[in-house]
């Protein structure tokens, strides 16, 4: 056993943790979240120069050919600074669906131009409320055309390619489609976190191409899911990290009653809390990142585990920041609700944290 | 990054089963996990503790991770680690060595002179004498360096009047190690001193406590007018305090790796067995919902652990993270039977063997489980610790600190 990051793998996530710290300091993420800009181009082109958007791709399909193990460290920076980037969407996801179930032609059509950030992805699964995973799924594929609404989609209103999910026949199949093709209507939508935009999509008759074993997809988007949970959950760490940082710093200098308020044990011990939360998430986030980097068949598992242990940190983290800095922390002015915005953003991203509780469940029934 | 075995973990692995396999019976997979704290005292359970360790002992089994001048194998703790999961595979006589294999063996490696190490460290690991903390007082606990016990020199001998209480395995043990004042005009922490103590020395009394859960694991012990060679006192005169930490630094490394994982898989085979709406309880929501958190959660102690000893492995010191392991898990331990019990519904309200599911473990473990949040440092005190060292908030207020310690006051528990 050896649960150490490799230097270079700590090396190439300090360097993410440099350059974001000079190019997406929070104020980034606020100019995104006040403006009606969905996201900000100039750090996607950025993180697309330094090569994190293809970080898990082989080199012959224009990625950096570095593995998973180092995907998930640049993520866990990208939750830190709260990049205002489609990030997820179109690296743990779209990027992902089509290394994982893409022919050569389709790798070789989109791979390289979403590793150099020309190309956004993303993966349009949820239509409206209830379970993301094996929730209702009415759009269908017919003949090569796609027909229904998705909503909502991360990302849907910037990306240029999206993996849905549709009815197949009598199964369902991922379907890859040019969200800028004819029979695409794409409408903004309200995020809680307008940092991260979201969209409906609207397909009628669009064109599209199976994505994989046509029929098989619902499995499919499943160990999708699992493979996302994995690097959502580091970014979700990162996140939380960053939120108790700042709430330390806050409470260290804010007096009252003659004493800093850190020095309270009802906010030390919560504060103790909410550091044993985050470091079990990340203790999970080992587990399943090696299970992910590796194939292992301990993945469904481990990535319910690290799903929910991080949705959970992240959450409990932004909801004491805000606490714990009293009346300025209610306020737009200060940063505490761009961390309570983006922990509730990712917590259901993938399916609410119930959804995978469930799955867990489930899981550990098949494997007894 | 791998959590599975080396090659050489693999090997060593299977050469713990092979040693364990002559020796002892292996645990049926499916039976429940036995209960902690709850009773072991009885005099045939302590001869066969004794009789696996002077097996263990003898075939280069014990102690491992011990300088082999001491009787261990100078091992490291990913060894000790994997004998420990392998050894929990098998049917052991009582653990009575946690104390003076994990915490008090150290201290005297640490502190001891020379002829301390020699006379008592190997004859430690052979097991055949066990050993007892003797730190907490009526009037100290949490603030151990609050204590009263006094130890007065004459001659070449300490002279140690007062009282002790909660100490593991007293009444069974042989020697003990114990914090004392011997000067009240210093300052709270500045006048301990620490001694090792026979506990068959005329003037100590023994006087077991029962526990909740009916169990008399711990005791009161009184001192009057015991006597105590100047060649036991561990550290220099008024250092007891610094020697002290060692003891409880390793208390917490002894403590922390969590754990819990058997005891899930019981819980939902319970859930499988209750019922609950008509249907079998596992079949509900909210059961299957709160069993998945339990199961998060312990898992994720349990990486947290594992990341730990990862990094003990690789030649790191245990530093104050670990008390993550003790201040999540030991509250964990109590809801996890505390939820097991409602799922019985009426009949969890009984607490017998042969009418209660799986022979009423969960019922000892409720009844057990307040004692692991106290013992070893409460989960108050360990999240002061968390804030405090791996966070850097402020500390606790001392009014006391710099006071000589006649003047500090005190409030001894007083049964109203
Ligand atoms: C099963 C068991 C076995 C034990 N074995 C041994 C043994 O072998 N040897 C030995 O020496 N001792 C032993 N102990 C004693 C144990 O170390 C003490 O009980 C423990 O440290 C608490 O001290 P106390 O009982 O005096 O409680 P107190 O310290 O009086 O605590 C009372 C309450 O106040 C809280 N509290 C105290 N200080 C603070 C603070 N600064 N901030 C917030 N809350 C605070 C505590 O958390 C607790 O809730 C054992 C205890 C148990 C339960």
């Amino acid at each position: 056993m050896n649960l150490e990051f490799s230097e270079d793998q700590k090396f190439v996530q300090q360097t993410a943790r440099d350059y974001l710290s000079e190019h997406a300091s929070l104020e980034v993420c606020r100019a995104v979240l006040e403006s009606d800009r969905p996201y900000d181009p100039e750090l996607w082109k950025g993180v697309a120069e330094m090569g994190w958007l293809g970080a898990a791709v082989p080199e012959e399909y224009g990625g950096a050919g570095l593995g998973y193990l180092e995907l998930v460290l640049i993520a866990q920076e990208i939750g830190r600074a709260l990049a205002p980037i489609p990030f997820s969407s179109s690296v743990y996801l779209a990027t992902e669906a089509i290394l994982r179930f893409g022919s050569d032609a389709q790798k070789k059509a989109h791979l390289p131009r979403l590793a150099s950030g020309e190309l956004v992805g993303t993966f349009a699964m949820a239509e409206g409320g209830g379970d993301l995973d094996g929730g209702d799924c009415a759009t269908t594929f017919s003949g090569g055309k796609l027909s229904g609404t998705k909503i909502p989609v991360i990302d849907g209103d910037v990306a240029g390619l999206a993996v849905v999910l549709a009815k197949d026949g009598a199964g369902q199949s991922l379907v890859l489609v040019d969200l800028e093709s004819a029979g695409v209507t794409r409408t903004a939508l309200t995020s809680i976190d307008p940092s991260r935009s979201q969209a409906r999509i609207e397909f009628d008759g669009a064109a599209g191409e199976v994505l994989g074993t046509a029929g098989e997809g619902a499995a499919a988007a499943t160990a999708l899911l699992d493979r996302a949970a994995v690097m959502m959950g580091f970014e979700q760490v990162g996140g939380a990290e960053h939120a108790l940082e700042i709430t330390r710093e806050f409470t260290m200098g804010r007096y009252a009653f003659g004493r800093p308020v850190a020095s309270f044990q009802a906010l030390k011990h919560r504060m103790a809390d909410v550091y044993a939360k985050n470091q079990i998430a990340l203790s999970h986030g080992y587990y399943a990142a090696w299970a992910l980097s590796n194939d292992n068949e301990e993945l469904p598992a481990a990535a319910c585990g690290v799903r929910v242990a991080a949705s959970d940190a992240f959450r409990l983290a932004a909801e004491e920041m805000v606490q714990f800095h009293g009346g300025v922390g209610f306020t737009w002015e200060y940063d505490c609700h761009l961390f309570y915005r983006r922990a509730q953003l990712t917590s259901l991203a993938l399916g609410s944290p119930s959804e995978w509780r469930e799955k867990l469940i489930q899981r550990l029934e098949q494997a007894a | 990054m791998d959590f599975d075995d080396t090659p050489q973990e693999a090997e060593f692995r299977a050469r713990c089963r092979a040693f364990l396999e002559q020796h002892l019976e292996p645990l049926d997979p499916d039976e429940t996990s036995p209960n902690m704290l709850g009773e072991r005292e009885d005099d045939a359970a302590i001869q066969r503790a004794k009789d696996w360790q002077a097996t263990k002992f003898d075939n280069g089994w014990a102690v491992l991770t011990w300088p082999k001048e001491y009787g261990g194998q100078g091992m490291g703790r990913m060894e000790a680690v994997i004998w420990g999961q392998e050894e929990a595979k098998f049917k052991t006589p009582p653990a009575i060595y946690g104390i003076g294999h994990g915490m008090l063996g150290p201290t005297l490696m640490t502190h001891g002179s020379d002829e301390q190490k020699a006379q008592y460290v190997k004859e430690m690991a052979r097991g055949q004498e066990v050993w007892c903390q003797l730190f907490s007082e009526p009037a100290a606990g949490s603030d151990l360096a609050g204590l009263r016990t006094t130890a007065v020199r004459d001659g070449d001998e300490w002279v140690l009047n007062g009282q002790k209480i909660w100490s593991t395995g007293a009444h069974y043990c042989d020697w003990g190690m114990i914090v004392t004042r011997t000067d009240p005009n210093a300052a709270k922490h500045a006048g301990l001193t620490y001694f090792i103590v026979d506990m068959r020395s005329p003037g100590i009394e023994v006087r077991p406590i029962q526990q909740i859960n009916g169990a008399s694991g711990f005791n009161e012990v009184f001192f009057s007018d015991v006597r105590v060679p100047e060649g036991n006192r561990l550290g220099a005169e008024g250092n007891g305090w610094q020697v002290a930490i060692t003891t409880l630094m390793n208390e917490r490394v002894a403590i922390g790796a969590g754990g819990g994982g058997g005891r899930l898989k019981d819980l939902l085979t319970l859930a499988r067995e209750s019922r609950r709406g008509g249907r079998p309880a596992i079949e509900d929501a909210s059961v299957r919902q709160q069993i998945a958190d339990f199961w998060i959660t312990s898992k994720g102690l349990q990486y947290v652990g594992y990341r730990t000893l990862s990094a003990l492995s690789r030649g790191g010191t245990p530093g104050p993270e670990g008390a993550i392991g003790k201040a999540v898990g030991a509250p964990l331990g109590q809801q996890l039977a505390a939820f097991a019990i409602e799922l019985q519904g009426a009949m969890g309200a009984l607490n017998q063997d042969d009418l209660v599911p799986m022979e009423a473990m969960w019922q000892d473990a409720y009844l057990g489980s307040p004692g692991l949040r106290i013992a070893g440092g409460t989960d108050e005190i360990l999240k002061n610790i968390i804030a405090e060292r791996v966070l850097g908030l402020p500390p606790e207020m001392r009014v006391d600190k710099d006071k000589p310690f006649r003047d500090v006051p005190t409030g001894p528990p007083s049964k109203s």
